[in-house]
């Protein structure tokens, strides 16, 4: 992922993008913090420890080149999420259980 | 202010748009529902354009920023003046860095940015077109200028365009220290020798006014307010936001023991505001037009920045691309 990243770099323009992913702290799952430019994959851990953890807002970092991110089409996301609508007995709220059992 | 439209956007080029009516009032409806929106949702042309445009120059006067300050760090007068100084010089970078790639989710490239600013076509804020002569300026600018950026960020976070908005997020919890760190300064001289307290105060008298036009033109001349207002672009007016600077402002003033370059600056108990004497908004336009005091020094110390490390950028990329030669082979 990061050489194909550093291929299409060529050596005049701007660096690869690159997305950033934080884990704030031990136990937590790393997030999406923004975005950096670096010419490949460990500069880009460096420019966004740099950017994003100035406040030791981090104990890990994921760079991820935004070329390899695919996403879904916001113009389609109500098609798209519609089959999870009417599932509504995916949720506990849909059973209706007498109030003298306890601890369900 | 940072983000107060220096570049005017006649009527026309706004309302000259192929956008379908029919996408327009469904965004539209979106934006008055406080919706965000993402870089990958259908949005105006000039929605787009004037986010462009004002992002890009919002990244533009963090960075631009930076030399006014950085001027002053070899010569801070202690080591932890010194370190602090720096650490708020990181911050104004790391500001300009979020912005800049928040500009970039709307289609601009950093190339082109940056071209922008180095050939003039950018403006930045006009504050840092103003010399900063003596160490009090360090105090004056981290208190007034940072303070009055806080004042116009706060609401940007609900700014409609959701990238800049976490931009705003981000700025507005580094901020607050710069503004400290700045009235730490003011206290420091003012309650110094008699030299140091005249040093304050002549700094107060240089930023004050500069400062106060950070917010931008009066509202009634302001003609691309209304529409960044109803795209929730702009969530309060440069008038309402900078009467409320300077009703939090002149209390600290006052404080300091220093006095404000207004002779007609009053509290006025009906209104519950201060009010302020007339601005001189020639001397906005002037150095908007790049008449500032010390506009081609700026820009030709941001260009020879930029030219200085072009070999580093150059050798990196060589690196990065030889590397990738190496581990393919
Ligand atoms: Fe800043
Ligand atoms: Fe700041």
């Amino acid at each position: 992922m990061s050489d194909k990243a550093t291929n299409e770099a060529s050596l005049k323009g701007d660096w690869a993008l690159w997305e950033v992913f934080i884990r704030t702290r031990g136990g937590l799952s790393h997030r999406h913090v923004g975005s950096v430019h670096a010419p490949d994959a460990e500069l880009a851990l460096k420019h966004a420890r740099d950017t994003y953890t100035r406040r030791m807002e981090g104990v890990s970092i994921w760079v991820a080149a935004s070329t390899s991110i695919s996403a879904s089409d916001p113009a389609h996301a109500d098609a798209f999420f519609e089959p999870a609508a009417d599932k509504v007995y995916r949720h506990p709220t849909f059973y209706n259980i007498p109030k003298n059992i306890k601890h369900i | 202010m940072y983000t107060t439209e220096l570049q005017k956007v006649s009527a026309l080029d706004n309302s000259l748009s192929a956008d379908p009516p029919e996408l327009v009032a469904a965004f539209e409806a979106r934006v008055a529902a406080d919706a965000f929106i993402e870089p990958k949702d259908w949005m105006p042309q000039a929605y787009r354009r004037t986010l462009v445009r004002q992002i890009s120059q919002h990244a533009h006067s963090e960075i631009v920023g930076t030399l006014p300050e950085g001027n002053w760090i070899t010569r801070a007068p202690s080591l932890r003046r010194k370190a602090v100084l720096l650490a708020k010089v990181q911050d104004e970078c790391g500001h300009g860095l979020y912005l800049y790639c928040a500009a970039e989710t709307l289609g601009t490239s950093r190339e082109q940015m940056i071209e922008a600013l180095h050939s003039g076509k950018a403006k930045y804020s006009t504050i840092f077109n103003y010399p900063t002569l003596t160490w009090a300026d360090m105090g004056a600018i981290g208190w007034l200028v940072d303070g009055a950026a806080i004042m116009n960020q706060v609401p940007l976070q609900r700014t409609s365009y959701g990238p800049y908005a976490r931009a705003m997020v981000r700025i507005c919890k580094e901020e607050s220290f710069h503004q400290r760190q700045g009235y730490e300064i003011m206290m420091t001289l003012a309650n110094g020798s008699a030299a140091q307290k005249r040093m304050a105060q002549d700094a107060l008298n240089r930023w004050w006014w500069p400062s106060i036009m950070m917010f931008g033109p009066p509202d009634d001349n302001s003609p691309n307010s209304a529409q960044s207002m109803r795209w929730r672009i702009k969530r309060e007016s440069n008038d309402d936001l900078r009467q409320r600077f300077i009703d939090v402002t002149v209390p600290q003033a006052l404080a300091l023991g220093l006095t404000l370059p207004d002779p007609e600056l009053k509290w006025n108990e009906a209104r519950d505001h201060y009010d302020y004497g007339p601005i001189d908004w020639e001397e906005f336009y002037a150095v908007v037009r790049g008449e500032g005091q010390v506009a081609k020094e700026r820009m030709s110390a941001r260009v020879k920045a930029w030219e200085d490390g072009a070999w580093v950028r150059e050798a990196a990329a060589a690196h990065a691309v030889k590397k990738a030669k190496r581990n393919a082979a």
